[in-house]
């Protein structure tokens, strides 16, 4: 394994254990997530369309992925940590890796459950939507890690969180709404993977001045 | 290895540091004194690189990664076993035989016993001690160090008293406190801060 990967590696393990241990985050998100879909389904009429339900299962996902970018640099922030981390030798973006990858699989536990709920509430889940929502999980812990770090630094972080990152999230809104329910979901999902790659290049590149003075 | 001029930094309106010049030697031991808010930490910080001057020059001659930095925060992991904290940031500061490296400091800051307690359990003064492991760790030749006396009782103290001591003759090291008596013997220079 190279060097940057074992730190990225170390990174996320990290976090993995920091969560496991004090569980702030997960427990929140899968209650968050359950409850929104509990929500949603009293209060969409009787005979809703299926896009209609697709919308809300990609509301709840947005939102419930907010809530976990909210808590994603907790640790840091109250015990100033990141001082630590970006002081070491390693690429900083690989602080940023890192936290990508302990915010996919939270999100992905979060999924986990919300998707077997949605179905229970609303309709059956086809592959269309395991893979917008695999996709959409790379994207959002891509943009949403450097936005939450942004937002760490800042004294009114939990306004800009949801201001810089939902207006973002809405191209994964769309695609992924799209993979769901339209006939041919493989150009929602190729849509998908363009916001992947572009806003992955684009936030691994910018992190190292999101997180120095 | 540490040159400044003219070295200015505000936050905001509030001016913290304005027109400091220094000069630190290499191997020089500089105390730096001064009331609450004459802008100690922020010198220390601005040498770690964490911030950046407002207004003059400051040149650090060592690498990122090079710099022992102790905070008014232990900068650990709270949720983490003071081993786990250890070989993280063992391995983010390339440490080479970091297990032995680990185990040795756990043993000179006698904490050896407390090495899979996690940190939030720990007192103050076993997470300061803990904290100057954790900057110690990679053997930086540039040690900045901010009240590393604070919360620590006495054995706490005469182990920090026999690591200054002992990386005296080998690094740089600049020293932020209140209590400058208590590295006299060491200091080779003195920096007040009004």
């Amino acid at each position: 394994m190279s060097r940057y990967a074992a730190d990225v590696a170390a990174l996320a393990r990290k976090d993995v254990l920091l969560e496991l241990r004090s569980r702030d985050t997960l427990p929140a998100m899968l209650l968050f997530v359950v409850s929104a879909l509990v929500v949603f389904h009293f209060s969409l009429p009787e005979g809703s369309s299926d896009v209609a339900a697709a919308g809300l299962l990609w509301i709840a996902i947005v939102f419930t992925a907010l809530l976990g970018l909210s808590r994603s640099f907790a640790a840091e922030r109250e015990q100033r940590l990141l001082d630590a981390l970006v002081l070491a030798p390693c690429d900083r973006s690989a602080i940023w890796l890192g936290k990508v990858v302990s915010i996919v699989v939270f999100l992905a536990l979060a999924e986990a459950v919300a998707l077997p709920a949605f179905a229970l509430f609303f309709r059956p889940v086809g592959w269309e939507t395991v893979a917008a929502v695999a996709l959409a999980n790379l994207g959002i812990a891509g943009v949403g890690t450097v936005l939450a770090a942004m937002a760490a630094a800042s004294r009114a972080r939990e306004l800009l969180l949801p201001v810089l990152f939902l207006p973002l999230a809405i191209p994964i809104v769309v695609g992924g709404v799209g993979a769901t329910v339209a006939d041919d979901p493989g150009r929602y999902l190729a849509f998908l993977g363009l916001y992947d790659g572009m806003f992955a290049i684009l936030s691994w590149a910018s992190f190292e001045y999101v997180v120095t003075e | 290895m540490i040159r400044a001029r003219g070295l200015e930094k505000r936050f905001g309106a509030t001016r913290v540091l304005t027109g400091l010049d220094v000069d630190v030697a290499e191997r020089e031991f500089l105390v730096v004194t001064g009331p609450n808010g004459a802008g100690k930490s922020t010198l220390l910080a601005l040498c770690a690189g964490l911030l950046a001057p407002t207004r003059g020059e400051l040149e650090v001659a060592v690498e990122r990664g090079e710099i022992g930095y102790l905070a008014h925060e232990p900068l650990l992991y709270r949720e983490l076993t003071a081993l786990e904290n250890l070989h993280l940031y063992g391995r983010l500061y390339r440490v080479p035989e970091r297990h032995e490296r680990i185990g040795m400091l756990l043993g000179r800051f006698r904490l050896w016993d407390k090495r899979h307690e996690r940190v939030g359990e720990l007192s103050r003064g076993l997470a300061q001690r803990l904290a100057l492991c954790r900057a110690l760790l990679h053997e930086p030749p540039l040690l900045l160090l901010d009240e590393p006396f604070a919360g620590l009782d006495h054995e706490g103290a005469e182990v920090v008293d026999e690591e200054l001591a002992r990386g005296r003759a080998t690094r740089t090291l600049v020293i932020a406190t209140h209590d400058p008596d208590r590295v006299a013997g060491l200091a080779t220079g003195t920096l007040a801060l009004a």
